[in-house]
């Protein structure tokens, strides 16, 4: 039977809450983007689009080590943000959600951007001459519509999160109880002598948290598709 | 009473309609590409005229030197498209009430129990509109525009994409509407067939441009004249 030492598990719950923090913090500001990319037309959109899809093709470790320049104790962010509101990223686990926050978010922009450009625009348009505002509108016609990209973009971002190496120790370090996520911990059994097993039975609980993660995202997005066909023949 | 001059200019194609009938159902007739659809989305708020004015029962919905354009939802202009698009999220009843659920009660004066009988949506209710054929779909379209309450019903093509038995169908259907909810209708169509079925009075348009207004005899003499 395979169970979990105490330490394991809490290896466990933690890269949970780092990539399940991430992803609901990212989750508005995504659609918010997806949103303007897809729908409106303005000066840098270009710009925009390259800056949202650049974690995806920088070195992770490039990643991390911007966030920490920024939002580190000395960073201009992280300075502030510490004297107003005495919030601190830096050597946090809060810090490893925004790294992965950051590192999933071209993922999940993306799958919410196509699925908002595949909505049949003029279904927002009855519903406009039916009463609805446009906010009210966007909330009862797109976002329902969306659905299966946001889905498949949180599920992606999960995954992704999950996975996190590089920006996360660059950025907050490699510390047991706070930061050590999952892929922290193998790396780190696999850099002392005898650790081989613990790595083992680590990345045995990474391979099974990944497949559920594809298998949810799977049945999600069919079952949200099914219920959300489009009505014309 | 409809009140209607406006201009646009989209792309190589110029609009330029002025018109202004009192009747239970006007036809806006004419070939496609004359301008049909562009008329009807200026009523509805959902495009916008370069300049002009639009005025419904002495209501005033649009006027581009006095910076006046109503927004679609509160201009109460029930629209019903060529492709019913009904909400695919949503099944029949929940499609039947978006409208009426955002209109004050105070204005609610078409009732849900009317329409679904008025239209023989009953045994539909439950259904998703990916189940539904061509014609129940624009039965619903109908219902669910008239539930919003409108003071005008706007009809784009509604039989073009049913078969001859599906539009016969349909046409009984509006027939009742008219008769028995008494909302003004602007009935978009280039079939001189049904036109002449349904409207009291015509607005004949051609490139554009409004050619000819009048009841639905002079239709039948420009039909002949060209």
């Amino acid at each position: 039977m395979f169970s979990l030492s105490p330490e394991e598990l809490q290896i466990l719950t933690l890269s949970l809450r780092v990539a399940s923090v991430s992803v609901l913090a990212s989750l508005p500001i995504a659609i918010l983007v997806a949103l303007l990319l897809a729908r409106a037309d303005f000066p840098g959109k270009t710009l925009v689009d390259a800056l949202v899809h650049l974690p995806l093709v920088l070195p992770p470790v490039v990643v991390g080590f911007g966030l920490l320049a920024l939002l580190g104790r000395r960073g201009p962010i992280g300075t502030v943000l510490d004297e107003c509101c005495g919030i601190v990223f830096a050597f946090r686990w809060t810090g490893a959600a925004v790294a992965s926050a950051l590192m999933g978010f071209p993922l999940m922009v993306r799958a919410i951007r196509l699925s908002i450009e595949a909505i049949d625009r003029r279904y927002e348009i009855a519903a406009r001459t039916l009463g609805g505002s446009s906010l009210w509108v966007f909330a009862s016609i797109t976002l329902p519509l969306a659905l299966p990209g946001i889905v498949t973009g949180t599920l992606l971002s999960f995954a992704r999160g999950l996975g996190e190496f590089g920006a996360t120790i660059t950025f907050v370090s490699n510390i047991p109880g706070e930061t050590q996520t999952l892929p922290l911990a193998i790396y780190t059994f696999t850099q002392v002598p005898g650790g081989d097993a613990q790595a083992i039975r680590l990345s045995i609980v990474a391979v099974v948290l990944s497949v559920a993660a594809l298998a949810g995202s799977e049945w999600l997005t069919r079952r949200a598709s099914q219920a959300h066909r489009d009505d014309r023949r | 009473m409809i009140d209607v001059d406006i201009a646009q200019r989209i792309g190589r194609f110029a609009l330029d309609v002025k018109f202004s009938v009192d009747a239970p159902v006007v036809g806006l007739f004419g070939p496609s590409g004359s301008g049909k659809t562009s008329v009807v989305n200026a009523i509805a708020g959902v495009q916008r005229p370069d300049r002009g004015t639009i005025r419904v029962n002495g209501e005033v919905l649009f006027d581009s030197v006095k910076r006046i354009d109503v927004r679609p939802e509160h201009r109460r202009v029930g629209y019903v498209f060529q492709d019913a698009l009904l909400f695919p999220h949503l099944d029949v009843s929940a499609n039947l009430t978006y409208g009426q659920r955002l209109r004050a009660s105070s204005q609610r004066v078409i009732h849900e129990d009317h329409v679904v009988e008025l239209l023989g949506l009953a045994a539909l209710l439950d259904r998703r509109p990916r189940t539904l054929s061509g014609g129940e779909r624009q039965r619903v379209a109908i219902g669910r525009a008239l539930l919003a309450q409108p003071r005008i019903l706007l009809m784009d093509e509604p039989l073009a994409s049913l078969d001859q038995a599906r539009k016969l169908e349909i046409l009984d259907y509006i027939e009742r509407l008219r008769d028995d909810l008494h909302i003004p209708i602007v009935y978009v169509s280039h079939s001189a067939e049904e036109v002449k079925r349904l409207a009291d009075a015509v607005v004949l348009l051609s490139q554009g441009r409004c050619v000819a207004v009048g009841d639905v005899d002079a239709l039948a003499r420009c039909n002949t004249d060209s």
